[in-house]
């Protein structure tokens, strides 16, 4: 087991440095923009509470002085005098961004009308988890039962049409699926909303309804997507442990076909099944962003492509971060599952 | 994963192909996309690829219709055609009379539609000083009818007294022109029924004596009547509105679709084997250094390998085109940059297994140089699964695209498949029904997509059976 444990070590290592890569490049790439917009801040809060506290001056210099010695008092503050690539600043605003302590949006709040971006990302995250693990799960299991099937009829046309499709379905865009699925069964036949923005709020008793039938839509876009593929990778490895000698012997003496199919062959089909399952997540996780933008499904998606067209800096950052740690979990867990069904893996030790 | 040597000749990859129906799909759909990546380069104007973006280009088309073939119902077309007439298709004849210099155009077209067209303009450019030219507007109709429907002195240049002084001028009489319906009026009387002028295009097509469409060959005659034979008109176009256009119809900002669509297959051939070419030779040489090599080396490049391979290249790219815009090279440079290391974590386990072969042992001994041996023995073994991955690589490529360009992230310059459907989306398509908007492109996606992958599965098939059955 020494062994698991010193890949799993390793991994978590790497992805570590992924993450902390991934931060410092959008801290080096939106820090400035980050500054001004907080300066920017700084600068209206002092011309409103001046307003506010209705102090008079004896001229105009007087009160411009005075406002430009508040404002630089409160730049020097907040440590903004330094520019946001000397080390102090730096290393504050990676913490920062670990912490989520974004300020606030300029053009979205949540549903109870928190600007701040913490509670925004907060609250988006569950529904993209919900959809995307959802979807991948769905998949998943429709593969582990097509997969062997089509493996029992390789080379009949069942199995080449499916070699097709699935080659067809993973070239396809999948929001561009997604948009069909608008058109078919929003536009012609109306029959799920062409928003997936559900309309009750999140106390009303019925919210989980309301939430699982707009989630429809988006969810079978994606799962008819992904079938074939995984079938045909399901089936790729069963169709190869099925040459295996030990699945000869198996046959001779007399274990039921279905038992070797769904048993045996499965098993051992896991750990190169799983491989191709890594390599995968990564795109039908972007793809999934991409969906809930054509779907406007209420999570972190939709509001990667709102935040970029309105520009809300504190937002996009947020999300990179966000978007960046799901993906890195997924990627973990998925190795995780690897490295346990691996014997090569444990046989290290 | 086994790996045999495995003579990589040509007629090898001939027969695999011969014996593929996948194969050949695959290559039949790529000689097609082929293909209409030339005819567009050679011979769509330019003007449109660049024009792309700019509505003034765009204004003659129909905003929203539908494709033409749509109308050809059973009794024949329904819905009126959108006809662009221009300079090319309408006769010149040049004139003077008396010291006037007299510029006619005539425009004929066919009228075989079941609904009037939904308006008409005349769109011209002309040249001319101090005196404004007098225009005229003659439509021969298939009952033989003449109407005058314009005859009227165009507004003069400001400021100029010279007559010399030419000033270039572009406008356009609408139907709704207040003049045309005047001049429509005095013809009410050769009708059996009133006809309502006030909608000049529903009077000029219909029959005198029943309330329907006049079908059969019309005739606009332009006429300028310049004062000065300096004056000269530089083009002339007549437009019958329609709701149907073209092969691919028109987008909501009167884009011809099918120009986009066409543009879009050199630009996505461009993106999709740039990226794939590129990565998969880096995939090649980096794998190969590092399974030869062995030991340390070969620790450092596969961990800097496993960090590329986790990078999350959506958000990367998102985040990289949100702070400095994108445009097309260096999309691709990204991807590139983002997209070798699943390759080269292949390459390198299979050179693990070459190294061991026994003539590049042999080779080894005989004191052959590292590079000389990898060059001369690894890469000529590895060259077919290389072309297998060039091609499995494409349709990603073409995809992260389209993701991008979705977001709004893509080059703005330049008309892809995945800025049409952007732009279908945010024009919110799918639920106005505007259905030759959304499917073309993304069938196109599909297809250059398909078509490299059932290559890149019939040339694994042929070199590494195994993993491609």
């Amino acid at each position: 087991m020494a062994g698991f444990y010193r890949l799993l070590v390793r991994r978590s290592i790497n992805l570590l440095i992924v993450l902390f890569l991934v931060l410092v490049l959008t801290v080096a790439l939106l820090g400035e923009t980050m500054d001004k917009i907080l300066t920017d801040n700084i600068r209206q809060q002092v011309i409103g509470s001046l307003i506010e506290s209705k102090i008079k001056f004896p001229n105009a210099e007087a009160r411009q002085a005075y406002m430009d010695q508040q404002i630089e008092l409160q730049i020097r503050n907040l440590g903004l005098d330094e520019p946001w690539y000397s080390p102090k600043r730096f290393l504050n605003t990676i913490l920062k961004v670990l912490m989520l302590d974004l300020g606030r949006s300029y053009f979205f709040t949540n549903d109870n009308g928190s600007p701040e971006v913490k509670d925004i990302i907060a609250e988006r995250v569950p529904l993209t988890l919900l959809l995307f693990t959802s979807a991948t799960v769905i998949t998943f299991i429709f593969g582990l039962y097509l997969g062997p099937y089509l493996a029992e009829r390789y080379g009949k046309t069942i199995d080449k049409a499916n070699v097709f499709v699935s080659m067809f379905s993973s070239s396809l865009p999948t929001f561009w699926v997604g948009m069909i699925m608008i058109y078919l069964f929003a536009f012609i036949v109306p029959i799920f909303p062409a928003r997936s923005t559900p309309q009750s709020s999140p106390s009303d008793p019925l919210y989980i309804i309301d939430l699982l039938y707009h989630m429809a839509l988006p969810l079978i876009t994606l799962v008819i997507l992904s079938i074939a593929v995984q079938s045909y990778f399901v089936r790729l490895f069963v169709v190869n442990i099925l040459d295996e000698d030990f699945i000869r012997a198996k046959r001779a003496i007399g274990v039921p076909r279905k038992k070797i199919l769904y048993s045996h062959a499965l098993r051992n089909a896991a750990p190169p099944l799983l491989n191709s399952i890594i390599i995968g997540l990564a795109a039908s996780f972007g793809g999934a962003l991409l969906v809930e933008t054509v779907f406007d499904w209420p999570g972190i998606g939709s509001l990667f492509y709102q935040a970029i067209t309105v520009f809300d800096v504190p937002i996009i950052i947020g999300l990179v971060y966000v978007s960046t740690m799901i993906y890195i979990a997924a990627v973990f867990l998925t190795d995780l599952a690897y490295s346990a069904f691996d014997p090569r893996v444990k046989a290290i030790s | 994963m086994t790996f045999q040597t495995i003579p990589s000749s040509k007629s090898n990859i001939i027969r695999g192909f011969r014996s593929s129906k996948l194969g050949q799909t695959g290559i039949i759909i790529l000689i097609l996309l082929v293909g209409i990546s030339i005819y567009t380069v050679t011979s769509v104007p330019l003007t449109s690829f660049r024009q792309w973006n700019s509505p003034s280009y765009w204004v003659d088309y129909p905003a929203s219709a539908a494709p033409a073939w749509t109308n050809l119902g059973f009794f024949g077309p329904t819905a009126a055609v959108h006809t662009i007439l221009t300079s090319e298709s309408g006769e010149v004849s040049k004139q003077t009379d008396r010291g006037i210099y007299i510029v006619s155009r005539s425009f004929s077209t066919n009228f075989e539609y079941n609904s009037y067209p939904t308006d008409f303009m005349i769109p011209y450019s002309i040249r001319y000083g101090s005196i404004p030219p007098v225009l005229e507007i003659n439509v021969t109709r298939p009952d033989g009818y003449n109407f005058r429907i314009y005859y009227s002195a165009l507004p003069s240049n400001d400021g100029v007294t010279v007559s010399s002084q030419l000033q270039s001028v572009s406008s356009r009489i609408f139907s709704t022109d207040q003049d045309i319906s005047k001049n429509l009026r005095q013809y009410t009387s050769l009708f059996k029924y009133f006809p309502d002028n006030t909608r000049p295009q529903v009077m000029l097509f219909s029959d005198t004596q029943k309330k329907e469409i006049l079908k059969g060959p019309y005739t606009f005659e332009v006429t300028f009547y310049f004062y000065d034979d300096q004056d000269s008109a530089d083009e002339i176009r007549v437009i019958l509105g329609g709701t149907v256009y073209g092969f691919l119809g028109t987008d909501a900002f009167r884009r011809d679709l099918a120009i986009g669509i066409l543009w879009g297959t050199p630009v996505a051939l461009f993106i999709g084997l740039t990226v794939a070419v590129a990565t998969s030779f880096i995939a090649m040489i980096y794998g190969i250094t590092a399974g030869y090599k062995g030991g340390r080396v070969d620790e450092v490049m596969m961990r800097i390998n496993d960090f590329f391979i986790s990078l999350p290249v959506l958000i990367l790219l998102i985040l990289i085109s949100v702070r400095y815009g994108l445009n097309i090279f260096l999309i691709v440079l990204l991807l590139i940059l983002f997209g070798w290391a699943g390759g080269a974590r292949l390459t390198r386990s299979l050179s693990l297994q070459i190294k061991t072969f026994q003539y590049v042992e042999a080779s080894k001994m005989m004191g052959e140089s590292d590079m000389k041996i990898i060059f001369r023995h690894v890469v000529p073994q590895l060259l077919p699964l290389t072309f297998a991955t060039i091609a499995y690589s494409v349709p990603g490529a073409i995809l992260a695209e389209a993701g991008l360009s979705l977001l709004g992230l893509s080059d703005l310059a330049i008309p892809t498949w995945g800025r049409i459907l952007n732009e279908a989306n945010a024009a919110s398509a799918t639920t106005l029904g505007l259905w030759w908007w959304i499917i073309p492109p993304g069938i196109m996606i599909g297809l250059t997509g398909l078509s490299f992958a059932l290559i890149g599965y019939t040339l694994e098939h042929i070199y590494n059976p195994r993993r491609a059955r």
